[in-house]
């Protein structure tokens, strides 16, 4: 009846992971109690959950990242605890098992979880806008993406409360990760949460990639586009083309553990290097699908904070579609010790050390865009200077990693985890984090606190090095990753800096929330009025803040590179706005709640063959093809917003530019 | 498919966009943008093929001491499967020229007669996996023969995926007639019917002829 599932599941005799899941289950229940009683579930219902909005969507990702970093942050300091504590005789506070299931965890939670969504988030809110249109090309698919992805964190969360979660390392390499070294339940978590998160990534990407091809505004010709879109375009046609191949590794090692096939197995003739080339086929993209979007974020504050144009917009863009291509030919780089030869190795080496040089040309071009520039100091900014200085050092160690004969004396050592770290919380956290302060008045319109932002980037700047530079001597000096107890004391002062240096970081995520909370809090004296707070220099900051539904109640017709800054300077010259348009009726996307349903059997299902509890794996196919074809027979797809409501949201963004507009007039 | 009256996408109230293809005056229409998207869609899937493909290439010899490829591949058979399944593609276009003249009758019977061909490939094919099953070379026998039921079993799921799309399409089109949206789903049907094809040939050259060369 209930498969592999009982009782025992609960971990009753450990008490961390127990006591944290009753404080989630708490939290979440009373989180609930507190919506009900405020009565926001409609509210939710309809402007959150079943939304087609782009924009509300986008926040849904970008929540769903900072809950799912508080996830993996724990892991990390619980690991960072562990290692300085776990020392010579000391044992520390964490059982190998535990610590092995941590770290795959940690690693697992924060690419898939947090920098993955956090990442779609940014391009769900700011590619159209950025574009000048109304929405993503497919609204409702856009909304069962999201949903999927919700499925998939979900999945992977419940492990702690119910069973294990895999202790094979985030990428669950067999054969320790086949049924003969791990039979619990802990790889089957991973995979199946992986694969249904998957689903929805693939189906983001056809969205994205559809949208910013096909749907721009009138005028808008590729070489018009926004760094950004150009950066979102890259991402998408990567996670386009590498995604599949993930879908393909994971469903193979499926095949091997539940039905007993022999893809990567010891015997049968098995080959487990297979599984390696194909899982960093996709996982070496990857990290260009992350990091791609993280450099178009630097580019749009390096223009706006400098009011400058980009430095090189072309060559920008031939760096961005570069790197697009040449992150396919890298893969091998992940396992030079496989043994495929010198020469091979030295192919693959190479490829690697190119990807520096369109890498370099984008440095070159943000430091030539703030040259000359006014930079504004805001919060973005720090983060652009602090990415620039950390970026460019990890970036180093990486050229060092792709010498073939340095990676095989310090391959699976620190030295590689402090380089990661370096390139991920470097390059793609801080973009996150400028990108969070950046657009967020243009999703609730006001402003971030810029003191407890400036504090919070501190932390990360600070907090980042301590906890990952020491990692390079350690590496140099043999000490390999994810060890659960450390054998040599003298690593002990620099294990401490390290675990200072995360708790410093754990200061910087809590004084994120402080500063959400005081934001919220003081929101009326740091209302975005006019819709553009920064000066901006693109479409977003065009419409209101927050923007309505329909985003703009004409579609900009674009001229030139800078869509809007030409607009803005051509009213400021005139001292007048553009001529009132002829207004319409505007067609939008209706609500539904197919995303949340298809997730809904999506994660029964799911939670059945983890389980082994078949009839209920059956009963969530047969429901999710029931949505299916409930939701093709659906008539009704689009709402119209009435000419009067468009006209008259219009007029009120007008008559706000032409006072602003005089404000600007009379000052110079 | 695109006709003069088609319903704007998300967006386009701004002015009439001569499809350029391009985008470059505005969002293009729903039927650029749809079919579009599924082409997207439909090349995801061939590099989820592709990745089968190198996975069957992998591993075709590590056979483990059990049968290998020209001990076991029917040519006629699998010659015999190939025409039902090439059939059902070419009568899948002519639903989509009855479609297009919007003649009811003709577009159901074809349409039926594409689900049947795909129904006779499928047959074949699971006879072909019973028989192999029942021989004891199963896909757990070894890592070639893993690799070849993932990989012919993968456009096998294909298939029967699209049969049950095609049902729904018929019901569609039997209670709603050819609207606009409904035979852009088609098209996109015949798309994904014919790419399952391509992908077939693959298979049928890369797996059955060079597996039964002597």
């Amino acid at each position: 009846m209930f498969g592999r599932l009982t009782l025992a599941a609960i971990p009753f005799d450990q008490p961390i992971p127990l006591i944290t899941s009753l404080v989630v289950l708490l939290v979440i229940g009373g989180l609930a109690v507190w919506i009900s009683k405020n009565k926001w579930w409609p509210y939710l219902w309809n402007e959150y959950i079943t939304s087609t909005d782009h924009k509300r969507i986008g926040v849904m990702y970008i929540v769903l990242a900072l809950v799912m970093l508080v996830r993996g942050f724990a892991d990390g300091i619980m690991m960072r605890a562990q290692q300085a504590i776990a020392i010579g005789p000391s044992q520390g506070y964490l059982t190998p098992e535990h610590y092995n299931q941590i770290f795959t965890a940690h690693g697992t939670i924060m690419i898939f979880f947090v920098a993955m969504p956090f990442v779609i988030g940014f391009m769900n809110f700011v590619v159209p806008l950025q574009l000048g249109v109304r929405d993503v090309a497919f609204p409702t698919m856009n909304n069962v993406s999201f949903w999927l992805n919700a499925s998939g964190a979900l999945l992977v969360n419940l492990s702690l409360f119910l069973g294990e979660f895999a202790r094979t390392g985030w990428l669950a390499f067999p054969p320790l990760s086949e049924s003969q070294f791990s039979p619990g339940v802990g790889v089957d978590y991973y995979l199946v949460a992986l694969q249904i998160s998957g689903v929805g990534t693939v189906l983001t990407a056809v969205n994205f990639v559809t949208t910013i091809l096909k749907t721009r505004a009138p005028g808008m010709s590729y070489l018009r586009m926004p760094v950004f879109c150009w950066t979102a375009l890259a991402s998408n046609l990567i996670m386009l083309a590498a995604f599949p191949v993930l879908t393909v590794a994971l469903a193979q090692l499926m095949l091997d553990r539940y039905l007993g096939f022999h893809f990567f197995t010891n015997d049968g003739g098995g080959n487990s290097m297979l599984y390696m080339n194909l899982i960093w086929v996709w996982g070496h993209p990857e990290v260009y699908i992350l990091v791609l979007p993280a450099f178009g974020i630097y580019s749009e504050v390096a223009a706006t904070f400098s009011g400058k144009p980009l430095f090189g917009y072309r060559s920008m863009v031939f760096a961005t579609l570069a790197i697009c291509i040449i992150s396919y030919m890298v893969w091998l780089h992940h396992f030079f010790t496989m043994g495929a030869g010198g020469d091979i190795n030295a192919v693959f080496g190479i490829a690697s050390m190119v990807i520096g040089i369109p890498t370099g040309v984008k440095i070159y071009n943000w430091l030539f865009t703030m040259y000359g520039g006014r930079v504004r100091f805001n919060v973005p900014v720090y983060y652009l200077i602090g990415f620039m200085l950390t970026f460019v050092v990890g970036g180093l160690t990486g050229v060092l990693l792709a010498i073939p004969p340095v990676d095989f004396v310090v391959h699976n050592s620190l030295f590689l985890v402090a380089h990661f770290h370096q390139v991920i919380i470097g390059g793609v956290v801080f973009a996150l984090m400028a990108g969070y302060t950046y657009w967020f008045p243009k999703a609730f319109g006001f402003t971030l606190d810029e003191r407890l932002g400036k504090a919070v980037f501190w932390c990360w700047f600070i907090g980042f090095h301590l906890a990952f530079i020491p990692s390079y001597l350690l590496g140099l000096w043999g000490a390999t990753r994810r060890m659960q107890h450390i054998p040599d004391p003298s690593w002990a002062p620099f294990l401490a800096v390290e675990l200072v240096g995360a708790a410093i970081i754990g200061l910087g995520i809590v004084l994120t929330v402080v500063q959400l909370l005081y934001s919220i809090k003081t929101r009326d004296q740091r209302r975005d009025i006019t819709g553009d707070p920064w000066d901006g220099r693109t479409l977003e900051w065009l419409t209101l803040s927050p923007p309505p539904h329909y985003n703009f109640a004409v579609l900009p017709d674009v001229h030139g590179e800078e869509a809007y800054w030409t607009r803005k300077q051509t009213a400021i010259k005139e001292e007048k706005l553009i001529d009132e348009p002829h207004y319409q009726p505007i067609e939008m996307p209706i609500n539904t709640p197919t995303g949340v349903i298809v997730a809904f059997f999506a994660s029964v299902c799911g939670f059945a063959v983890i389980w082994y509890i078949w009839w209920l794996a059956i009963v969530g196919l047969i429901g999710a093809f029931a949505i299916f074809v409930w939701y093709a027979w659906r008539d009704e797809h689009e709402h119209i917003i009435p000419v009067e409501e468009v006209r008259a949201n219009a007029r009120e963004r007008r008559r706000i530019r032409m006072e602003h507009l005089h404000s600007i007039s009379q000052s110079t | 498919m695109s006709t003069i009256s088609e319903t704007p996408a998300i967006g386009l109230t701004h002015g009439g966009s001569e499809d350029t293809g391009l985008g470059h005056r505005g969002p293009e229409s729903k039927s650029i943008v749809v079919p579009y998207g599924f082409w997207l869609f439909v090349l995801s899937d061939m590099v989820l093929f592709s990745a089968l493909f190198a996975s069957y290439a992998t591993l075709v010899h590590a056979t483990d001491g059990g049968p290998a490829t020209n001990q076991l591949f029917d040519r006629n058979l699998v010659a015999i499967e190939t025409m039902a399944l090439l059939l059902s593609s070419f009568v899948c276009g002519l639903a989509m020229i009855t479609a297009k003249r919007k003649n009811m009758a003709w577009t159901q019977i074809w349409l039926v007669v594409t689900g049947l061909f795909g129904l006779v490939f499928l047959s074949i094919e699971l006879f072909e996996f019973g028989k192999m099953i029942g021989e004891g070379a199963g896909p757990q026998r070894s890592a070639f023969l893993s690799a070849f039921f993932t990989l012919v079993g993968c456009h096998g799921a294909h298939v029967t995926a699209g049969l049950l799309w095609l049902g729904t399409m018929i019901a569609q089109i039997w209670a709603k007639g050819f609207r606009q949206d409904i035979t852009r789903r088609l098209l996109c049907f015949s798309v994904f019917w014919h790419a399952l094809d391509i992908i077939w040939v693959a298979i049928f050259t890369i797996v059955y002829l060079i597996g039964t060369l002597p």
